[in-house]
């Protein structure tokens, strides 16, 4: 290496923000003011929420949209386009369904204008790094779901790049598979057999960060902010049994729950308030079933988070999702790390079906403000119907077009369960009468 | 790129030919002189035409056929080339775009064979005295029923691109040129190809009509099918008729053989699935080719090449850089460029009036329209009757495998089969019985594009699933209450597109059907093709203006009022899986 690292940091990021347009003409901020520096021989995780703006920030560390403001720097370079040095694997794979897994990790190489016989030997040596010996002539539709994201990291490998972006890398892939590659990844790691200095990975899935990671970056949503930064010492290869790792792994599961309490105390980790209440869909299956595994025992009313995901084969990320839809509608109570039933929700777990639609349809129209102007419209018009587009346009003022979009189905059939009214596709109006 | 590597045969794969060689080099050698031999004759002076005219002695008929492919093969070309740019350029210019688009939906309802008056005069007079000039007149005409819809096609893929694969190839630095050549063009491989086809079906109806061409005093014969037809109709050889009709049929079945087949079962590979799917098309004529070793070693330098042209460091604009906005794009271009297309319509349509208004009255506008509503009350009634036809004959042959395994290829060959060629047997019957020509000629617009009916309502039929079937039997759901509620909703979409292509191609039709003849009786129907047939024969273009501008607001209205919101209804509401 000739620039004898002179620039000890391969990323700087400083008081980086991201927003995009929301219907109304406002703003939506997505990233605010967010720092982060990477050295080189570290993995460093970005850990939050679908939404908190973690894989925006890594398209902004990519190259792939600029940020609205701040500086991005990567080897003491801004970043205006997609940097050299840097590589991405992606969450959906991304390779070339008309090109073998060779020609998939030649692209890279052919686009640099590296001479063929170099070409041909590097990729080969990157599919024999990571173990795709065999595999070379078959087409990405021929390979299961964990061979083709080998295909995206060998790809990757092959430029070899200084830091190696990820994005949710594995969580396109069934239990298994996930884990043979992650710990696949993590031995060349360690072994020091990847040519790559430093790995950023995004994840929404605490285990994987803290099994992965060296430093976890933990972000919080609305707007996407650095919340903590967490330094992992644990020595590699980790074992997910260990205490130590269980106690982090509880630890961050109750950061991510107590922190966001503060802001707005009745609905946590809901974006916006009032009729600008962004809604996300859950279907009122889903939130029984959780009610009544929650009320009965072995929790009794009260679960542990990483517990309850664990036993309902649940990311993280989705077990907070449920959490706060029964929290917002008061069936259920979300505190560090733990989740509560309320007494309304211990009510609902022993009701039957059209009791249970009754309670259901009171909790929406007292805490959720949108449901309440929607029968509210209909009591009042003579004609008992509206048009979605007159509700659309108010949430289209607080929210973008496709959290209006959420928002709306979520509307939809959560009154279409409690009765509240009916909907009609094709006409798309909300009326007060159901078909005899 | 290395010699070395263009010279290296993969592993396990000697030179030596074997077999196979010798029979894909015959073919491969035979094209090459078919093609020498058919360009040479393009290039004699007018006057040739003369000394040599058509004749009916079917010996002639495999050069004239070969003539006729010649012409379907150049316009075939031209009109990917022009997809090519085309669409690159609306895709990934937003200004462009504007203009682009819009202009490329009105084209596509314009009657194409009403193009042929304009474009005959002006390559005639670019090549004064030679026949490249009324070839290029019939290729053109070609052109024009190929290159909307592939070109609608492929930009509609490059809009469409996954966002991943965008994001790979940015984050992996490819350039613009890379991009278009690695992403770009493979994405919209099937779609391109599967549109393709279907104007190479419609081409064969316009190359036939379009090579015997009377504009005004200019009457030009073009040796080939469709001028041997004109000539047979001329002498009353109803034998000649039949004679290319047979030709016909021959010429494309070697067509699909030969060239559509190998390149559908090439072109799998690019269909943008993630996991295998059960049906591969298969073709014998690139399984030889897969077979040979000689021929497939001459195929890597032309795969280097192809590499190598799409490695080319070719500067593509900004658009294909950054997507972020750092900054909008500059409003006050924007507003420049709209009011440059403003001001080129604007001059646009006040020629168009000037040059209408000076010949002719309002009451000729009021005349076409009426025309025009004859043509279309013919098209809606025809329509209707096609599909109280095909449909349960569809929904029959389609839910017995066996059967639509064996008449689909039929039935999708018969649309490609230029029913033109069709009309004389059935103008010999109404000229025999004397019958009433403008109920009698109607017929004939449908002709050739009920087929598409057909096809895919068979096609329905065979992708509805088997357990909606089970679960109507055994609730015993029969009769009307069936077709109803169980499997008229399930072929809705597929009936859709069949009907809108039919619908298209009958309006088309009509300026061929609406005026026919036999020898010296001629016959027409009232309706807006034939007023533009005749207009056309007498040289009379502002009527012919009229009635394709008349004709292409009709069609474009009755697209937009009816068959897109049934379309839209339809993949909506009824698209099952």
């Amino acid at each position: 290496m000739l620039d004898i690292v002179k620039h000890s940091d391969l990323l700087e990021i400083h008081g980086v923000c991201r927003s995009f347009p929301k219907g109304s003409g406002e703003e939506l901020v997505v990233l605010d003011k967010v720092d982060l520096t990477i050295r080189a021989g570290e993995i460093v995780g970005l850990l939050g929420r679908s939404g908190s703006g973690k894989s925006t920030l890594l398209r902004i560390i990519a190259g792939l949209i600029a940020p609205t403001s701040g500086a991005a720097k990567c080897r003491g370079e801004t970043i205006a386009g997609p940097p050299n040095g840097v590589a991405m694997v992606f969450q959906s794979f991304a390779l070339f369904p008309w090109l073998t897994v060779l020609q998939n990790v030649e692209l890279g190489l052919e686009a640099l204008g590296i001479e063929a016989t170099e070409r041909r030997t590097r990729a080969l040596a990157a599919i024999d790094l990571i173990g795709l010996d065999g595999f070379e002539s078959a087409y990405p539709k021929e390979l299961s779901g964990g061979m083709r994201q080998r295909v995206g990291f060998a790809r990757a490998l092959v430029v070899h790049p200084d830091l190696l972006l990820m994005d949710e890398p594995f969580s396109a892939l069934d239990v298994l598979t996930a884990e043979t590659l992650r710990t696949d990844l993590v031995d060349l790691w360690i072994e020091g057999r990847l040519p790559i200095k430093s790995v950023l990975m995004v994840t929404h899935n605490i285990e994987e960060a803290v099994l992965m990671c060296d430093r976890i970056l933990v972000f919080s949503s609305n707007p996407g902010r650095v919340a903590a930064e967490i330094k992992v010492e644990l020595p590699h290869p980790r074992n997910r049994l260990d205490p130590a790792f269980r106690q982090l792994v509880d630890s961050i599961y109750a950061r991510m729950t107590q922190r966001a309490e503060p802001k707005t105390p009745a609905i946590e980790g809901i974006p916006g308030s009032g009729v600008g209440m962004v809604l996300k869909h859950v279907s009122s299956n889903v939130l029984s079933g959780l009610i009544e595994t929650l009320a009965a025992p072995p929790y009794n009313g009260r679960a542990d988070l990483p517990v309850l995901a664990g036993s309902l084969q649940l990311e993280a990320d989705d077990i907070f999702h449920l959490g706060e839809s029964l929290q917002l509608l008061r069936f259920a109570q979300l505190s560090e790390g733990d989740l509560m039933l309320t007494d309304a929700g211990m009510r609902f777990a022993h009701l039957a079906t059209d009791a249970r639609k009754k309670l259901f349809a009171e909790h929406l129209v007292n805490h959720v403000p949108v449901m309440g102007l929607i029968r509210r419209v209909l009591d009042e018009r003579p004609s008992h119907t509206a048009p979605a587009a007159r509700f659309r346009n108010e949430l289209e003022d607080y929210m973008a077009e496709d959290q209006a979009d959420e928002t709306l189905k979520t509307i939809v059939s959560w009154g279409r369960y409690a009765e509240l009214f009916a909907y009609d596709e094709q006409t798309e109006s909300f009326s007060l009468e159901n078909p005899h | 790129m290395t010699l070395k590597e263009m010279l290296t045969p993969r592993l396990g794969q000697a030179l030596r030919p074997n077999i196979w060689d010798a029979v894909a080099l015959i073919l491969v050698i035979g094209a090459m002189v078919l093609i020498v031999y058919g360009g040479e004759q393009t290039t004699l002076p007018l006057s040739a035409l003369d000394t040599t005219p058509v004749s009916l002695d079917p010996a002639n008929l495999p050069v004239y056929a070969l003539r006729t492919t010649m012409r379907m093969l150049l316009a075939i070309v031209c009109s990917i080339v022009f997809t090519f740019s085309y669409a690159a350029l609306a895709a990934k210019s937003r200004r462009a775009e504007i203009v682009l688009i819009p202009l490329l939906d009105i084209l596509q309802s314009v009657p194409i064979l009403g193009f042929l008056t304009f474009t005959v005069v002006f390559f005639m007079n670019l090549f004064p005295g030679n026949v490249l000039g009324a070839e290029l007149a019939c290729v053109f005409a070609i052109f024009t029923s190929q290159a909307w819809n592939m070109t609608f096609s492929m930009y509609q893929s490059i809009r469409n691109v996954p966002k991943d694969l965008e994001e790979a190839t940015q984050s992996f630095h490819l350039s613009g040129w890379q991009r278009f050549w690695r992403l770009d063009v493979p994405f919209a491989m099937p779609g391109l190809i599967w549109n393709t086809m279907m104007s190479m079906s419609g081409g064969w109806f316009f190359v036939v009509a379009s090579e015997a061409i009377t504009v005004g005093n200019t009457t030009v014969t073009l040796p080939g099918i469709g001028s041997y037809v004109a000539l047979g109709i001329q002498r009353q050889n109803l034998a000649a008729i039949g004679y290319a009709i047979l030709t016909m049929l021959l010429v494309i079945i070697a067509y699909d053989q030969l060239l559509f087949r190998p390149v559908v079962a090439w072109a799998d590979k690019f269909r943008f699935e993630q996991t295998a799917s059960g049906e591969v098309p298969s073709s014998w004529v690139l399984d030889l080719f897969r077979r040979t070793r000689a021929l497939r070693a001459l195929t890597h330098p032309f795969a280097a090449l192809n590499r190598a042209i799409s490695n080319l460091r070719v500067a593509l604009p900004a658009s294909l850089k950054m997507t972020a906005k750092n900054g909008p794009p500059s409003r006050l271009i924007d507003v420049l460029w709209l009011a440059l297309v403003a001001a080129s319509t604007f001059y646009a349509g006040l020629r168009a009036y000037q040059y209408l208004s000076s010949t002719l009255r309002l009451s000729d506008v009021i005349a076409a329209f009426g025309f025009g509503l004859i043509t279309l009350l013919r098209v809606i009634v025809l329509i209707a009757l096609a599909t109280l036809i095909w449909v349960p004959v569809g929904v029959w042959i389609g839910l017995r495998p066996k059967l639509a395994e064996r008449i689909q290829p039929l039935a999708q060959f018969l649309a490609a089969f230029p029913a033109n060629l069709a009309f004389p047997v059935f103008v010999v019957i109404i000229v025999r019985y004397g019958l009433n020509a403008n109920v009698w000629l109607s017929p004939l617009m449908i002709l050739g594009t009920q087929w598409y009916i057909l096809f895919n309502v068979i096609a329905g039929a065979s992708a509805f699933p088997t357990d909606l079937r089970e679960a109507a039997g055994s609730f015993h759901l029969k009769g009307w209450r069936w077709w109803i509620k169980v499997i008229l909703p399930g072929i809705f979409p597929y009936y859709i597109t069949g009907a809108i292509t039919a619908s298209g191609g009958s309006w088309n039709a009509s300026i061929v059907a609406e005026v026919a003849s036999w020898g010296d009786t001629h016959l027409t129907a009232a309706g807006l093709g034939a007023y533009i047939a005749t207009a056309t024969e007498a040289g009379d273009f502002p009527r012919v203006v009229l009635g394709i501008s008349v004709m292409c607001i009709l069609v474009t209205l009755f697209n937009r009022l009816l068959w897109r919101p049934l379309y839209a209804f339809g993949e909506r509401r009824l698209r099952l899986g």
